[in-house]
């Protein structure tokens, strides 16, 4: 695991310079609407807003809905004003050629110096022809863009690791952004991400000057370095061994483990049970549901049956 | 004569490619093509059933839910499951708060840049602005408040840097709101953008997490412990909070903004409506549903009786195998791929042309509209008395006649109209829960056998945020067999069909106008008028559906 490497160091392997990274930081803070107290160490006052490309692929758009479910920073005041958020397409007003004219003369001006997030994956089955926007595939198009970028995040199961359509048996022969077109990432994983990860995420990245560390897939370990198990409201039952043994029992009206009706918590990484959801209001345990592991890779398959018990 | 292609057609869910033929101003041909194929149907082939809602929920995450309650639905008919009261009411308030959200975001988010300038909100005077949303709205702004919006409107053009505004079709002659109404719109867009966070947590209460809720599952809900006065008050409050924004806000800028474009009441019309209708009272269904099910033909206000054997797909245009519309109970679908596909470039030109991943769905073999306004008109004939009055006040505050709803602001307006009766009935819903709870009733779920002696086929058909949504399981042997959505998008986007005859939306741009080919405003209204979701409406049907639409379907 590589997880610690300084980032400079990492990102210089890949032909980024220490200067371009500060910059980069120095954009990071700003996407967020951090003070720029958050960025000691960053030598270059920002004078324009940075400016970020976000491309949709083979998705939902519910990882940009879960983007805009966030609030200090709300999203409005992220879009509006911290980043020049100068192409996102269930944002923008522009339209078709307007549209795609935006997203050429955005890649050629500020080539390696925009920040790239993806959402969604590639099918990449007959050169990836079932995937296009303005007649371009989604292949040719994250080339170009993701390869011109200074870096891309990747915000969802999908663009992360393939997500719902790359599951058996993957009719589009659908990959990760990385994957398909062979660069690194950051992963911001989930179906969808949690917004306040994508804060949290970054905020720990300024704060110590280098990448959060992050596990073997390129996740944060701050966001997806314990076991949902792990932080469990619900831990004290599976010690106990209280189960729920099916839906409508006593168990379940008492709130008990669900490890046995197929909780994938034991496996899976992210932090749900200590951030939760929309504001703290809930999150799946919470609501007597198991966790289905969507932070992890393939998980469609590998958790799947998701009612059934894995331990 | 020119062709004018807009791809990508933005605020929207999904990948979606509009082409128009323009002659003398006008819209003469239309083609609507969906771009990404996904396969979800065939991914579903031989897992439980009961982790098809999970999966079809990722059809779309912006209208998510809708596709894990037809899901569960579909299953539960399979089963032969009946779900508890609680379960029922718990879905309706988390589907009535999915509306909520939806319905709101996408007048603001998706739809207002069509008709609101904000190029020329800049030039609006902030004191006649404040008396202007004094007039219209129950929340008005101060003149402070929009010399503050406009400064901050000001800062962020004279950066240079647009973001989502840049290259956008502002001063087109098309867009006719004073600079005051522009600037109200901005302030309310930003507003709404606000109230949408909230929305989606009256989700969450029920259904843990927005986007991709986790707390139904064929049986019932999950939720049990937290069926209490605390979780219910907190539904409620933000409820009224909801109602409020709709009320105060989101009507009267429909109304506003809808007094200045009457001439869009005439355009973008079409003539055949299909609602599956939603929001069961009893598990008597769909006879308890709250908004009716039926359909309506040829323009005329007169219900007719809905007969799911009557629902053919289409697939002459697709690029799917096929060429004969075929019921699909004798139908054989399949992807095109490799040559065949011919690198799924869109062939408008040839008279049998494939040009979208959309199949076209036919209703007794004619195109059918759904969603809000179907919806709307369906239970304005079918005795929804809330639903009637609404309508009836919307159309004498504009002064015009019903005809006006069978158009592109028709179907804009009816999306509030539909929003606001059911937030309203939500509130009563919410009471029905109480009532339950003191009785002593906290039942949520309905247990039931699952294993390799199952078999059982099931429909499951609702009506949400845009339309008529269906899913139809076949299950042998405990596994699923056969998996197949006909969603709203796919009914409303669908191509031409073997007859040659149009989809809903291709029908309705035909006639639009449009002031300047190189800035097709005009077509992105109608578009967006249907709030399109393209991730959801490409599918796939497996040649083994046979008995699909033998299923039994009350």
């Amino acid at each position: 695991m590589d997880s610690f490497i300084d980032v400079p160091e990492r990102l210089a392997l890949k032909g980024v310079s220490r200067r371009d990274f500060m910059k980069f930081c120095g954009m990071m803070a700003t996407v967020l609407g951090l003070p720029m107290s958050f960025m000691p160490r960053i030598a270059h006052a920002i004078d324009k807003r940075p400016t970020v490309v976000w491309l949709h692929f083979a998705e939902c758009t519910g990882c940009t809905e879960s983007f805009i479910r966030s609030t200090y920073p709300w999203a409005a005041d992220i879009i509006l004003d911290t980043i020049d958020l100068a192409y996102h397409e269930t944002i923008m007003a522009a339209a078709g050629d307007q549209a795609e004219e935006i997203l050429e003369k955005t890649v050629k001006d500020n080539k390696g110096k925009f920040i790239c997030i993806a959402e969604g994956a590639i099918p990449t089955k007959d050169n990836g022809v079932y995937g296009k926007v303005h007649g371009k595939t989604f292949l040719e198009i994250a080339n170009h863009v993701c390869k011109n970028a200074m870096a891309t995040i990747c915000v969802g199961n999908c663009a992360c690791s393939g997500g719902v359509q790359a599951a058996k048996p993957n009719p589009t022969e659908a990959k990760s952004v990385g994957e398909a077109i062979g660069i690194k990432t950051v992963n911001i994983e989930g179906c969808p991400p949690n917004a306040d990860n994508m804060v949290a995420t970054i905020v720990h990245f300024l704060l110590l000057g280098k990448l959060p560390a992050v596990d073997e897939r390129g996740r944060p370990l701050f966001a997806y370095g314990y076991l949902i198990h792990d932080n469990c409201e619900r831990r004290g039952h599976f010690e106990n061994d209280e189960f729920v043994k099916e839906f409508g029992d006593e168990g379940a009206a008492k709130g008990w483990c669900l490890a046995k009706v197929g909780c994938a918590g034991p496996k899976t990484y992210n932090n749900c049970p200590k951030i939760k959801w929309n504001q703290g209001t809930n999150w799946p345990i919470g609501a007597g549901h198991p966790c289905i592991g969507c932070s992890e890779a393939k998980f469609w398959d590998e958790m799947a049956p998701f009612y059934v018990g894995k331990i | 004569m020119a062709r004018v292609v807009v791809d990508p057609i933005p605020r929207i869910e999904g990948h979606l490619r509009i082409e128009v033929e323009v002659e003398n101003g006008k819209v003469k041909d239309a083609w609507s093509s969906g771009t990404l194929f996904r396969g979800l149907e065939i991914i579903l082939q031989g897992r439980d059933p009961r982790d098809a809602h999970l999966i079809t929920q990722r059809s779309c995450g912006v209208c998510t839910l809708v596709h894990s309650m037809a899901s569960v639905r579909a299953v539960e008919d399979a089963l032969k499951i009946k779900i508890p009261p609680n379960a029922r009411i718990v879905r309706n308030l988390t589907h009535a708060a999915q509306n909520m959200h939806d319905h709101p975001v996408h007048f603001y988010q998706l739809c207002a840049l069509d008709w609101v300038d904000v190029v020329s909100a800049l030039s609006a005077d902030p004191a006649k602005t404040s008396d202007l949303s004094g007039a219209v709205s129950g929340r008005p702004g101060t003149k402070k408040y929009y010399e503050g919006l406009k400064g901050k409107l000001k800062a962020f053009v004279d950066s240079g840097q647009l973001g989502p505004f840049a290259n956008a079709y502002w001063g087109h002659p098309a867009y006719k709101l004073p600079p005051e109404a522009n600037l109200m719109a901005v302030g309310h867009y930003l507003d709404n953008l606000r109230q949408q966070v909230h929305a989606a947590q009256m989700t969450a209460i029920w259904g843990a997490k927005n986007p991709h809720l986790q707390g139904h599952l064929p049986g019932g809900v999950t939720v049990t412990e937290q069926l209490n006065a605390d979780f219910i008050a907190k539904y409620l409050f933000m409820l009224k909070e909801q109602v409020k924004f709709i009320e105060e806000v989101y009507i009267p800028d429909l109304l506003a903004v809808a007094s200045f474009y009457k001439d869009w009441a005439k355009i973008g019309g079409n003539k055949n409506f299909l609602a599956y209708g939603d929001f069961p009272q009893s598990d008597v269904e769909p006879d308890s549903f709250y908004f009716p099910r039926g359909v309506l033909m040829n323009g005329e206000l007169k219900l007719a009786k809905f007969d799911a054997g009557k629902i053919t797909e289409d697939v002459t245009r697709a690029w799917y195998e096929g060429d004969k519309p075929l019921h699909p109970s004798v139908g054989e679908t399949k992807p095109l791929s490799g040559d065949k596909l011919k690198g799924a470039v869109p062939d408008t030109q040839s008279k049998d042309g494939k040009y979208t991943w959309l199949k076209a769905p036919r209703y007794d073999g004619q195109p059918m509209e759904v969603g809000p306004l179907a919806q709307c008109l369906v239970s304005y004939v079918g005795g929804n008395k809330e639903i009637k009055d609404t309508v009836d006040a919307v159309l004498k505050k504009l002064e015009v006649g019903p005809e006006a709803l069978f158009s592109t602001l028709g179907r804009i307006a009816a999306r509030g109209i539909k929003c606001l009766v059911n937030a309203k009935a939500a509130e009563k819903w919410t009471m029905d829960l109480v009532e339950n709870i003191k009785k002593g009733d906290t039942k949520t779920f309905t247990p039931y056998k699952l294993d390799e002696t199952v078999n059982g086929q099931g429909a499951g058909l609702n009506d949400v945020a845009r339309g008529s949504l269906g899913h139809w399981v076949n299950i042998e042997k405990g596994k699923i067999k056969n998996y197949q959505q006909v969603v709203p998008s796919t009914w409303n986007l669908g191509p031409a069909d073997a007859k040659g005859v149009k989809g809903p939306i291709e029908n309705a741009l035909i006639g639009t106008p449009v002031a300047d080919p190189k800035k097709p405003l005009e077509v992105l209204r109608t578009v967006h008028s249907f709030d399109p979701c393209i991730a959801c409406a490409v599918h796939v049907i497996d040649p083994q559906t046979n008995e699909v639409y033998k299923f039994r379907v009350s």
